[in-house]
């Protein structure tokens, strides 16, 4: 075996261009460019074999690029208004922001049947304030937006969906009394703040979201979580930090013990404890205790400050990965099992079970500095990022007979500091492998400057055979953290919203249906838009009017969008073909405001205008600088 | 005298056969298009689409391509084009009824005579068919409206074969519903031409 990878890796270096810098082997350079170029070029006008979902971090939103090429190809908005597809402006997705402008967003989940993603949904979290959103993959739209979820604090260990998409799964990063607006002073750490565990049920026909349940936990934080599958599939495991509970500058504080936790869960039990009154309502959801519901909930220790925990493809092991130790640690399904069931703890937390360590551990793979987060491959491949040692470290996922080192098979270093990586369908039952993505915090100037704010970097690195070579960068949108790669021919969009299922009683197809309403203090208009134009294209109003306005993109032909912007009531919505939007505001400013189509459709484009005019209120006075903002 | 006899000769019975399997053809007529429309451009590539059924006018794409093709035809002015301009799919479901009848009737009286008759009227009822349509598309193509946002000259947009008009190739093309209309055709003809045969053979005998 050795001396095959020797050979593998004497012929890649021979086919390499030179490289610089000492560290990385022969087998982790960058690919022979021509070769490496051919891989990812996409011809104009051919499409790319997988989506990559990215999540934007703090941008609030979700990315789509296409793999190989990484082309962007499309923002899907979740957490903030995006002007450029009018979201957070109509009265719907306004409502759904429910007044937030931000989100942050870190794992995205595909819906998943059997374990494999199913191309019908992807959950995202907003750790900001404890939201889930869903996008529905058949208009690429964010349909629901749950939260803010009661309890909870800081969504970071969410959206993971459980085999058959049953419940998105989210935990709290921060802990604090609960319910949400309970004081307590932070002396009271240790006792009186929670970490919460939330069970979001999904409607399997409509995807809708609802908060099941919830699991009050030691105020650790919660990080990263990754549902079970076969054997495991009742189970999820969250990894933690801070079981210290620890306040104050938490790099010191947080960062004392040797080994942290991760804990299992029986998502299926807690169900069913919730389901029999257990536990009591805080806040409208129902919290169990684990102390009251023995089985469902175990603590394993896990190296210090701990990032990822991940089931393995066949659910039979769960890698765990410490920040600051240099190997990831691979825990035995069944011998947690066989622990949890014959009581081998080594203590409590608040009454939760701590297994004993070396009895489900059955390798420490030293894979590197900095293990945070493991994704697996078709041929028997795990993928860790290391932080600290800014590279990916590839391994065989077993056998786990003691020889834990000769696992580690290949290692190439990014650019720079990689958090999150991911593979194709990577979480899921049966990976497609082919390529990884890391998905690094820092670029460092690799780029062309853009000064201080630099951006972040994501690098494609072939996967297949026994080694890894890097293939190509693009600088992703900030910032990405987890995300999720798809087979394209798994998701069948739509191209237009067929006129037959708008339901909308203010849509209209014809510019003769077209129609101004008035009740005292209230205008309402039902307006038609198509190439070119908008009927009706004058709106007369009284100062101080409610104003609502249905616009219909009357389209039926793919990529004819239409925008409606009325600039000086800091409107822009854009209707999609056969969409109808509604806006609602008052028309508290007087005078002659344009309004125009904002999304370019056609030659007669610049000409789709028209005026919304506001006549004063008797006794009025204009003052000369009415044009100065609400 | 040999014209008139030929005329009032009786049907052969597989001549009665065939005269039937004829009319049966005409049933099959509202189910195919007689006259196809495609038209492409750059950002067409998958073509915009009309179909011009005996009864209906049917767009590409689910239906969405007459919308298309009117909104693109509203920028030289020309009117939408509708069924309801079409006043050949009232009268030619109706006139295609009285040749299913017609074939009726000469299988049941069986004369030579009644299968000219067809032959005859249905060569008019084609050809006036088919001059409407020209003339249709004539007056979509010259009846433009004077305010139109892009003035073109009146044009014919082609009723067979290909022309470049503007960005697009439009291509128009007989459906299947013409072929079965020229099967009807030929049916009638080779009725005529064997029963000339069996006049002939039947004469020298």
């Amino acid at each position: 075996m050795k001396r095959q990878l020797c050979i593998a890796a004497l012929v890649v270096a021979a086919a390499c261009a030179p490289s610089k810098g000492p560290q990385g082997g022969a087998n982790s350079r960058l690919a022979d460019a021509r070769e490496a170029a051919q891989r990812t070029f996409v011809e104009p006008g051919k499409l790319d074999e997988f989506y990559l979902f990215y999540s934007g971090g703090h941008s609030g939103q979700v990315y789509v690029a296409g793999v190989p090429s990484m082309r962007h190809i499309a923002t899907i908005p979740v957490f903030a208004p995006y002007p450029a597809t009018g979201y957070g402006f109509d009265t719907e997705s306004k409502a759904m922001l429910g007044g937030y402008t931000w989100g942050d967003v870190h794992h995205p989940a595909l819906s998943k049947t059997k374990g494999d993603y199913d191309g019908r949904w992807l959950f995202v979290n907003d750790n900001a304030n404890n939201r889930v959103a869903r996008i529905d993959l058949r208009d690429f739209k964010t349909h629901q937006i749950l939260g803010p979820i009661a309890n909870s604090s800081g969504n970071h260990g969410s959206a993971f969906v459980t085999e058959n998409t049953e419940y998105a799964l989210v935990a709290s990063r921060f802990s604090i009394p609960i319910p949400r607006g309970t004081y307590a002073p932070t002396s009271k750490y240790a006792t009186d703040y929670k970490g919460v565990l939330s069970g979001i049920k999904v409607d399997s026909a409509t995807g809708e979201m609802s908060v099941a349940w919830q699991i009050m936990t030691p105020p650790f934080d919660w990080d990263l979580a990754s549902t079970g599958k076969e054997v495991s599939r009742d189970w999820v495991v969250w990894s933690s930090y801070n079981s210290e509970r620890a306040i104050g500058r938490l790099e010191v504080t947080a960062a004392q013990r040797d080994r942290d936790y991760i804990t299992f869960v029986n998502w299926r039990m807690a169900a069913a404890a919730a389901a029999q009154g257990k536990g009591k309502i805080i806040a409208g959801v129902r919290v169990l205790n684990p102390k009251e519901v023995p089985g469902m909930m175990f603590l394993v220790p896990l190296a210090k400050s701990p990032h990822g925990a991940d089931f393995s493809p066949d659910g039979r092991y769960v890698v765990g990965g410490g920040k600051l130790a240099p190997y990831v640690t691979v825990y035995d399904f069944q011998k947690f099992l066989a622990a949890a069931e014959s009581n081998d703890t080594i203590g409590n937390e608040d009454g939760i079970p701590v297994l004993r360590y070396e009895s489900i551990r059955v390798a420490e793979v030293p894979v590197g500095l900095g293990p945070l987060h493991t994704q697996f491959d078709d041929q028997g491949y795990a993928y860790t990022s290391l932080f600290v040692e800014s590279a990916i470290a590839k391994w065989k996922l077993g056998p786990f007979d003691g020889h834990d080192s000769a696992l580690v098979v290949a290692k190439i270093p990014v650019n720079f500091s990689v958090g999150h990586l991911v593979t194709a369908h990577g979480d899921a039952r049966h990976p497609v492998g082919r390529y990884l993505i890391s998905m690094n915090k820092l670029s460092k100037g690799r780029h062309l400057n853009v000064g201080p704010s630099q951006p972040e970097s994501s690098q494609l690195i072939d996967i297949t055979g026994d080694g890894m070579s890097m293939l190509y960068e693009a600088y992703t949108e900030p910032e990405p953290h987890f995300a999720q790669l798809v087979r394209a021919d798994l998701l069948h969009p739509i191209e237009v919203y067929p006129k037959a299922e708008n339901k909308n009683p203010n849509a209209i197809w014809a510019a003769s249906d077209a129609k101004i309403t008035r009740r005292p203090g209230i205008v309402e208009v039902k307006i038609y838009s198509i190439r070119s134009y908008f009927a009706p294209n004058e709106i007369e109003v009284q100062q101080g009017d409610s104003v609502i306005l249905h616009v219909t993109n009357a389209e039926q032909e793919r990529d004819m969008l239409h925008g409606f912007g009325l600039a000086a009531y800091n409107i822009n919505v854009v209707m999609d073909p056969g969409e109808t939007k509604t806006i609602a505001f008052r028309a508290t400013k007087p005078g002659v405001y344009p309004f125009y189509c904002t999304n370019f459709c056609s030659a007669m484009h610049q000409e789709m205008q028209g005026y919304f005019l506001v006549k004063p209120r008797a006794g009025t006075t204009v003052a000369a600088g009415a044009e100065g903002g609400n | 005298m040999t014209l008139a006899a030929w005329l009032s000769q009786v049907l052969s019975s597989r001549a009665r056969f065939a005269v039937l399997g004829a009319g049966a053809l005409l049933l099959l007529i509202p189910l195919f298009p007689l006259w196809q429309i495609t038209m492409f451009a750059n950002q067409f590539p998958e073509g915009l689409r009309l179909s011009i059924y005996a009864h209906q006018l049917v767009g590409g794409n689910g239906g969405n391509d007459l919308q298309g093709i009117n909104i693109l035809n509203h920028y030289i002015g020309m009117r939408e084009i509708q069924a309801a301009d079409f006043v050949e799919m009232k009268f030619i479901p109706f006139v295609l009824g009285i040749f299913i009848l017609l074939g009726l009737r000469t299988a049941v009286f069986a004369r030579v005579g009644n299968v000219v008759d067809m032959l005859v009227l249905f060569c008019y009822f084609a050809l006036f068919s088919l001059g409407t349509f020209a003339y249709r598309m004539y007056s979509y193509g010259h009846q433009l409206s004077p305010d139109a946002p892009i003035k073109v000259p009146g044009f014919t947009p082609p009723v067979f074969g290909h022309q470049r008009i503007a960005n697009f190739d439009v291509y128009s093309y007989p459906g299947f519903g013409s072929l079965l209309l020229g099967l009807f055709v030929l049916g009638l003809a080779a009725v005529l031409f064997f029963e000339v045969r069996r006049f002939r053979r039947q004469a020298a005998a």
